[in-house]
């Protein structure tokens, strides 16, 4: 399997603060991968550079090969990687459906004047994303809050709104910020079905952030731990959880 | 399936035409009414084009009377100054209708000019930019002698009716409104909603931003025309600082992102600066206080206040009428 994300001696800096530091990854193509750590580590802001929010002061982002250093977020979600928030980003006084819709926008060609001119075109291709976004919306269990304002979903739903849309981008990669914050237990075992389950049915390869251990254990074929910006450790996630190194930073010196 | 409510809303469009039309000729209506019925439909097409910039795509501008003031001098130059056209002919008539195009032709560029450098600013910014716009205009305008300077562009030829005014409402309002229900006017809704969200589901959001701002102007060009060929002339005054808030509060007290909303509180505001001229004329008169017609401002201001206060979603929030809606994935 050949890495469909590549990142080669990423450092970034807040002013005179490392946040992350001489960061290398490749994630296989296919695979779900966690990037864990405790709080302030670094892996949001890790996150943030591969999308584009951030520039990163040295280093450079692969996707598919292609070098997306630097590149805009619209661009890069356009080169096939979406991703979802730690805190929600969701459209709030938008539909459910139309929060799906919009993130179908840049695959469509009506622009302003066949969008205006309600062309023969522009309804064929408003009739296919329609279709398109039901059938997310279906596989999300989420069909009957079509029409709802999105902001008056509970948040185990918006949690799956979010991956929709992400999905509705048809990325190959899936960059998912925590997932499972907030969820209750049963809602996690739903989660790691779910990805799973995406990831098997849209052919995407997932890379989350997790705080939950059982997550990490439970889907995530291969992790990598880091403290401070740094890597601290990599590999399977059993190994991973008996490294003294990570022991240490989650649990302090005694813990280990 | 979608369409077959456009006929309804030029159905309701045809019912104002024959109402008000019947009624000025019967003589019920007398021409001071149809003068403000024009005034109100010319306050639609502003407050519509702003509502696509600040209730749409959430951007706050408070220029929007300089894009009206580059079409009205800009139709006003063609008609008056180019061709020196009469009212009464067919053939000026049509050289008046691509004049009006025109001017929002020539408004749009100038949106698109403040827009690339100004849209990568946000909320007060933006305002400000946008605010210093509307007075550079006016500025400018001012002094080039060409088109009058501070005297104002006169003696442009009266072509501006109702029918012609009622036509581009009906235009500006079903553009915009087949806009905000399409792939482009969603993605538009997204930047309001969360502009880093949007960029990260692909909306080149810089790009709607500045097609939000063309589409807005175009239109605030063509009312701007429009307003110039009913007065007769084109000032600088006109479009200063304080209209552009005139038609800020119509947007706000309509409902932000609510046409409907628009088209009511452009009416209901027009309507209103008129009584309140005759009230605080009567008032002035009876108690002999030194106030004029400008208190109306206050009054404004006050309306402004209110709803800031007890209804900050406006008249309609962001629901629509079903007479402007396709809308069948509305909430």
């Amino acid at each position: 399997m050949s890495a469909i994300l590549k990142v080669e001696g990423m450092t970034h800096r807040f002013g005179g603060l490392r946040a992350v530091s001489d960061f290398n990854l490749e994630v296989p193509e296919g695979a779900i991968y966690g990037l864990i750590g405790p709080n302030g580590s670094g892996k949001t802001t890790t996150f943030n550079l591969i999308t584009g929010i951030y520039t990163p002061t040295e280093g450079r982002i692969l996707f598919e090969g292609r070098d997306i250093t630097g590149a805009k977020p619209y661009r890069i979600v356009q080169a096939g990687a979406a991703r979802t928030f730690q805190n929600l980003r969701i459209f709030g006084s938008m539909s459910v459906l139309d929060n799906i819709r919009v993130a179908r926008h840049y695959t469509t060609k009506s622009g302003f004047f066949r969008s205006v001119l309600r062309t023969p075109s522009f309804k064929r291709e408003e009739a296919a994303v329609r279709e398109e976004s039901m059938a997310l919306l279906a596989l999300m269990r989420l069909e009957g809050r079509a029409k709802e304002e999105a902001k008056n979903l509970p948040y185990g739903e918006l949690r799956r709104l979010e991956i929709a849309r992400a999905l509705a981008t048809r990325p190959r990669l899936l960059l998912l910020d925590e997932p499972a914050a907030g969820m209750n237990p049963k809602e996690v075992a739903d989660l790691m079905a779910l990805i799973a389950r995406v990831r098997d049915e849209f052919k995407v390869t997932v890379f989350l952030i997790e705080h939950h251990m059982k997550v990490v254990k439970g889907i995530c074929e291969r992790v990598k731990v880091i403290d401070f910006g740094e890597t601290i450790a990599e590999g399977e996630p059993d190994e991973v959880c008996r490294d003294p190194k990570v022991l240490e930073a989650y649990l302090g010196k005694r813990g280990a | 399936m979608g369409n077959f409510r456009i006929p309804k809303l030029a159905l309701s469009a045809l019912a104002l035409f024959v109402v008000v039309g019947g009624l000025s000729l019967a003589g019920v209506l007398n021409g001071y009414i149809v003068h403000i019925v024009n005034l109100s439909l010319i306050y639609v097409i502003l407050a519509v084009s702003l509502n696509l910039i600040n209730g749409i795509t959430g951007q706050f501008s408070l220029g929007h009377m300089g894009f009206a003031a580059v079409g009205a001098y800009a139709s006003g130059a063609v008609t008056t100054l180019v061709f020196r056209l009469q009212p009464g002919t067919a053939s000026g008539y049509a050289v008046f209708v691509g004049a009006i195009v025109l001017g929002g032709l020539a408004a749009a560029a100038v949106g698109f000019l403040i827009g690339f450098p100004s849209l990568r600013l946000k909320g007060d910014y933006l305002a400000i930019v946008t605010l210093g716009f509307g007075e550079i205009i006016r500025t400018i305008l001012n002094n080039i002698p060409a088109v009058g300077g501070p005297r104002g562009l006169l003696g442009i030829p009266k072509f501006s009716g109702f029918g012609v005014i009622l036509l581009a409402a009906l235009a500006a309002l079903v553009v915009i409104r087949n806009l905000i229900e399409s792939s482009p006017g969603r993605a538009m809704l997204a930047i309001r909603e969360n502009e880093l969200a949007a960029e990260l589901v692909g909306v080149d959001t810089t790009k709607y931003k500045v097609l939000a701002f063309m589409v807005g102007a175009f239109f605030a060009g063509v009312a701007g025309g429009l307003l110039a060929h009913l007065l007769q002339m084109a000032h600088p005054t006109q479009f200063g600082f304080m209209g552009s808030v005139l038609v800020l509060i119509m947007v706000y007290s309509g409902g932000v992102g609510s046409l409907t909303g628009s088209v009511v509180a452009a009416f209901a505001l027009t309507f209103l600066s008129e009584v309140l001229r005759i009230v605080i004329d009567a008032a002035a008169g009876a108690t002999g206080l030194p106030i004029g017609g400008e208190w109306r401002m206050v009054v404004y201001a006050l309306l402004l206040i209110l709803i800031m206060l007890y209804r900050t979603e406006g008249l309609m929030g962001t629901r629509e009428s079903k007479l402007v809606l396709l809308g069948e994935d509305k909430p």
